[in-house]
């Protein structure tokens, strides 16, 4: 099969098929050997390589076009789930279209560094600081809508993934240093806005015994679930902490807890190459790609994806504080698979229209 | 000179690859630290986490606490807890669940219903969650039970508090009840509040009131051994009761006003004027919430739904009616304050009016017509043509306007969920609905017909608007919520809603009298209920159509099939110089207001103010001549 034809790339298709693979396993064994659940998951995967298929098609031309009504729309959209959006899971998170129920933040987090992007790559490289004002408020407006919602997870992804496009744009770094320094000195103040359970998840990373039974126990429970996995692992289906329900959420945010718990070091050491590689492939995309906009895109897209695994497997080993963001295309459920696919999707574009141009 | 800068691809992928350098090292750097932070728990503290996995056998269990106890006003119980023994499933633990269920068969009885309910929550809850089999086991059969449970891997034999409605239908439709937490709420909850809960309330003051009564989940740290089951307790957080309600309903008035509606379909509401406390909330007919609260079966569930009674439907928070006449006891302030119309004005009623250019007759409910009338003579007797014109020189924009303020069109603010806005039509109102506005939907809505809608409870509400001074309180239902160990109390303050403008502040004095004589004048349409009566009430009667009745025709209620016959409404307020009690009775297919709603205010007013529900008048009640 022309793969260069059909506008996929091989590296990263073979990348995200075989964890593809690898999820099925684990979704059976982290869902107590749920088949409903498994099959479920199944045909999203199905859904999301379809819908990748799809995006790869489109040129990036088209795409670049497309990024200021992208982004309109997902905004409306995102002020549409404020105003009339059902509540769903003890959060204003979907918007109730009949026959669907979808979030509109996951289109913020392609839309939000598709719209930077196309800013950015209107003028001239560094950006002016009036420049860079104006792309900060593209990105903290939605971001913090959605931090609203409230989902912290979904927030600092849409912000991180606008974060890279400053960043890859040659933003200065006395900005960025007094950036971060306006950041320190604000903490204290953002501190007061998160909610209480958002503040004992930060609390708890640092002494995680203080709440053994509340969100320290999520913690506690992960760490011995990778922690007793060893080298070589229990062998599957054998986590013990799974499946004498220690571990919480074990088929999809702690799923990466039940994968170690079962494959050990080994285990968890390919997994942790499959997604080194999949960051690489797109970071050499966007070194490939030839104008500033597809560029910019690639390069935050891939580094958006290894926030998004990062973020998951720190908070698993105990390193980062426990936020909600699954681990892509592992985990079980959420909308979030279609979101990646599609990126995936854009990224391959990227790559395969540039070929055919040359 | 270079005025025109030229994007300067060179520099700029110079400055691309650059800060992609950087990032690369980043992302290099954090997988380095994953990695070896994977090495150090997985290779160097294996040992260590192998130790704790094998000793986690220690699980913190939840323990739930006792929800909250609901009491009416005199410290009778609404709602209670009883603890029952329950036999529970752990399906994660259960290999063969059809031989497990045929063998725990020979041990409890369980019947169809037990086991459906059980398959439904199979299907919907974790697997590694509790789910339960039967409730309510016999002392024997938890001994059995007990003696066998070591045969049986995933049977739990637990002693639970289960909720209790001891007086079974009395207040349903207020109290409501509480019922498994369902896959929509599994969704919506915040679960480590809720762990090991089985409950959530459904409906009334259950769910309105959920977090004050739920309480704190407590958590014992139980050691275990291979298979998950206890063997000792090494830590306990104790629950933290949920606290208890204290309602302003009466139950005793409550049984009262629902035994006097008996069979009939229809709502009361009693409620204080001053406070807002609402001391009996009716919908008849009531059902048994107790069923409810480990699932119904569907059967029973659907015998309710079909019901041609509805009894599910609480017609006090979300009845819609056409308030008939009763509209007049408001729309008679709007009399005086319009001027022209004032209490001085004398208009010829006939039986019949008509709008100018047209033939269309809008009947007075008497064919004769009541001769001349003023205000004081049209509330008193109902005349329909006098506000017939009221409502024709006011315009229907202006009668929205000045009912809003009585809480009529919007929510009362009461202290439970999903309560009906009812509906105060307008021409915009009408518009939105692509149609016109037409002349002689305003006639009808002077005598409270047409589109305008109205709930009892907003019906009682208004009327204690009138009883207190214009000021208009949010009904409430609570009226403390009280620690269940420290018996430390936090009242419900009264809360005003709004409050009713006037020109001159004797209209209202005035309006109230007309009321008094509508029920303590030989004239008044409540005379029935009013020439005995000991103390002073200020009612109006309502008889609110069902079915339209073609011109030319006339209405007989012998005729009519039940279903079609008019629903019979009483507003008022007693004793007049000072209100204790603003009441509202709707019985639907009643008939007359005066004969079939009047007297059930005047019991519940009796109970109030006299404080026991006053003996039936000997002998038959006068009539009066306007019986509307």
């Amino acid at each position: 099969m022309d793969l260069q034809r059909l506008h996929l790339d091989r590296t990263l298709l073979y990348a995200l098929l075989s964890l593809a693979a690898i999820s099925m396993f684990v979704v059976y064994s982290g869902s107590a050997k749920d088949t409903g659940a498994t099959f479920g998951h199944f045909m999203r995967l199905v859904l999301g390589f379809t819908v990748l298929l799809v995006v790869a098609q489109i040129r990036p031309e088209i795409l670049e076009r497309w990024s200021p009504y992208v982004f309109v729309a997902g905004m409306v959209l995102l002020m549409a789930v404020l105003a009339i959006g059902v509540i769903g899971k003890g959060a204003q998170r979907w918007l109730d279209l009949g026959l669907i129920q979808f979030q509109p933040s996951e289109i913020m987090k392609l839309a939000v560094p598709m719209m930077l992007a196309w800013f950015l790559a209107r003028g001239n490289l560094p950006p002016s600081l009036s420049k860079l004002g104006l792309a900060f408020l593209l990105m903290a407006v939605p971001a913090f809508m959605i931090f609203k919602q409230p989902d912290l997870g979904t927030a600092l992804l849409v912000f991180g993934a606008g974060t890279f496009v400053l960043f890859l744009g040659g933003m200065r770094w006395r900005v960025i240093i007094t950036l971060l320094a306006a950041i320190a000195i604000a903490a204290p103040f953002a501190w007061g806005h998160l909610h209480d359970y958002q503040r004992q998840r930060v609390l708890t990373l640092f002494d995680p015994e203080s709440d053994p039974l509340g969100t320290g126990y999520h913690t506690i429970q992960a760490m011995i679930a990778v922690g007793s996995g060893g080298i070589y692992g229990k062998g599957w289906l054998n986590s013990s902490q799974a499946h004498l329900d220690y571990l919480p959420e074990s088929s999809t945010d702690f799923i990466f807890a039940v994968y170690s718990e079962e494959f050990g070091l080994l285990g968890s050491l390919l997994l942790l190459a499959i997604y080194a590689i999949i960051v690489a492939r797109g970071l050499l995309i966007a070194y490939l790609a030839k104008d500033t906009y597809t560029r910019l895109l690639a390069g935050s897209l891939s580094l958006t994806f290894f926030l998004y695994f990062f973020v998951n497997m720190g908070m698993v080993t105990g390193i980062l504080p426990i936020v909600g963001v699954p681990l892509p295309v592992m985990s079980y459920g959420g909308t979030s698979i279609v979101t990646i696919m599609a990126a995936f999707g854009i990224l391959m574009s990227i790559q395969t229209h540039r070929k055919i141009a040359e | 000179m270079l005025n025109i800068p030229i994007k300067d691809q060179f520099r700029e992928s110079r400055l691309f690859n650059a800060r992609l350098t950087v990032v690369g090292a980043v992302v290099l750097a954090l997988i380095l630290a994953l990695f070896l932070r994977l090495v150090y728990l997985q290779v160097i503290a294996h040992r260590h986490f192998e130790t704790l996995s094998q000793a986690n056998r220690v699980k913190p269990i939840p323990i739930q606490p006792p929800r909250g106890l609901v009491l009416d006003r005199n410290g009778v119980v609404l709602a209670q807890n009883y603890p029952v023994y329950t036999l529970e499933i752990i399906p994660e633990q259960v290999d063969d669940m059809n031989s497990l269920l045929e063998e725990l068969k020979q041990v409890v009885s369980l019947n169809e219903a037990d086991l459906k309910a059980f398959r439904k929550q199979l299907r919907e809850r974790p697997r590694f969650e509790n789910i339960l089999l039967r409730s309510n086991l016999t002392e024997e059969e938890a001994a059995r039970l007990a003696v066998r449970r070591t045969y049986f891997s995933g049977v739990e034999l637990e002693a639970r508090l289960q909720r209790h409605y001891p007086l079974a239908g009395l207040g349903v439709h207020f109290l409501g009840y509480v019922g498994r937490i369902n896959e929509q709420e599994l969704e919506r909850i915040d679960k480590a509040t809720y762990r090991g809960m089985q409950h959530i309330g459904k409906l009334g003051v259950e769910i309105s009131y959920e977090k004050t009564l739920l309480g704190q989940v407590g958590f014992e740290k139980v050691e275990t051994n291979a298979h998950g089951r206890s063997l000792r307790i090494l830590e306990r957080i104790a629950p933290v009761a949920g606290r208890n309600l204290t309602l302003s309903i009466d139950a005793k008035l409550q049984a009262l006003a629902e035994q006097t509606l008996g069979q009939r379909r229809g709502a009361v509401i009693a409620m204080e004027p001053a406070t807002g406390a609402i001391l009996a909330f009716v919908s008849t007919p009531t059902y048994d919430p107790n069923p409810f609260v480990n699932g119904i079966d569907q059967d029973s569930y659907n015998a309710l739904l079909n019901d041609p009674d509805k009894p599910l439907i609480n017609r006090a928070l979300n009845g819609l009616y056409a308030p008939g006449s009763t509209i007049k006891a408001f729309l008679g302030l709007a009399a005086l304050e319009q001027g022209e119309f004032g209490a001085g004005r004398a208009i010829p009623c006939p039986g019949w009016f008509t709008l100018p250019g047209s033939s269309h007759q809008f009947r007075d409910w008497k064919k004769t017509g009541h001769g001349i009338m003023n205000l004081h003579d049209a509330v008193v007797q109902s005349c329909d043509v006098y506000f017939y014109r009221l409502a024709v020189a006011m315009e229907v924009d202006a009668m929205k306007k000045f009912l809003e303020p009585f809480g009529f069109g919007g929510k009362t603010g009461v202290d439970l969920l999903g309560e009906s806005e009812g509906l105060l039509p307008s021409v915009a109102w009408k518009k939105s609905r692509g149609q016109p506005w037409y002349p002689g939907e305003t006639v009808i809505t002077g005598i409270g017909q047409g589109s305008v809608l109205v709930t009892p409870l907003q019906l009682a509400t208004a009327t204690a608007v009138l009883a207190n001074h214009g000021v208009r309180m949010k009904p409430r239902l609570v009226r403390a919520s009280v620690d269940a160990k420290t018996r430390e109390a936090r009242e419900t303050v009264p809360e005003t809603a709004g409050q009713i403008v006037l020109k001159k502040k004797e209209h209202l004095d005035i309006q109230i009298r007309n009321l008094m004589d509508v029920v303590h004048t030989n004239k008044g349409t409540a005379y029935g209920i009013g020439y005995n009566a000991p103390y002073k009430i200020a009612g109006k009667t309502g008889t609110a159509q069902v079915k339209g009745i073609a011109q030319g025709q006339s209405y007989s209620e012998k005729m009519t099939p039940e279903r079609f016959r008019d629903h019979a409404l009483f507003v008022s307020f007693a004793p007049v110089e000072d209100p204790k009690v603003a009441v509202a009775v709707i019985v639907e297919n009643g008939g007359h207001g005066s004969s079939a709603a009047a007297p059930i205010a005047r019991k519940v007013m009796d109970h109030v103010i006299l404080g026991k529900a006053a003996a039936t008048p000997g002998g038959a009640a006068p009539v009066s001549e306007n019986d509307e």
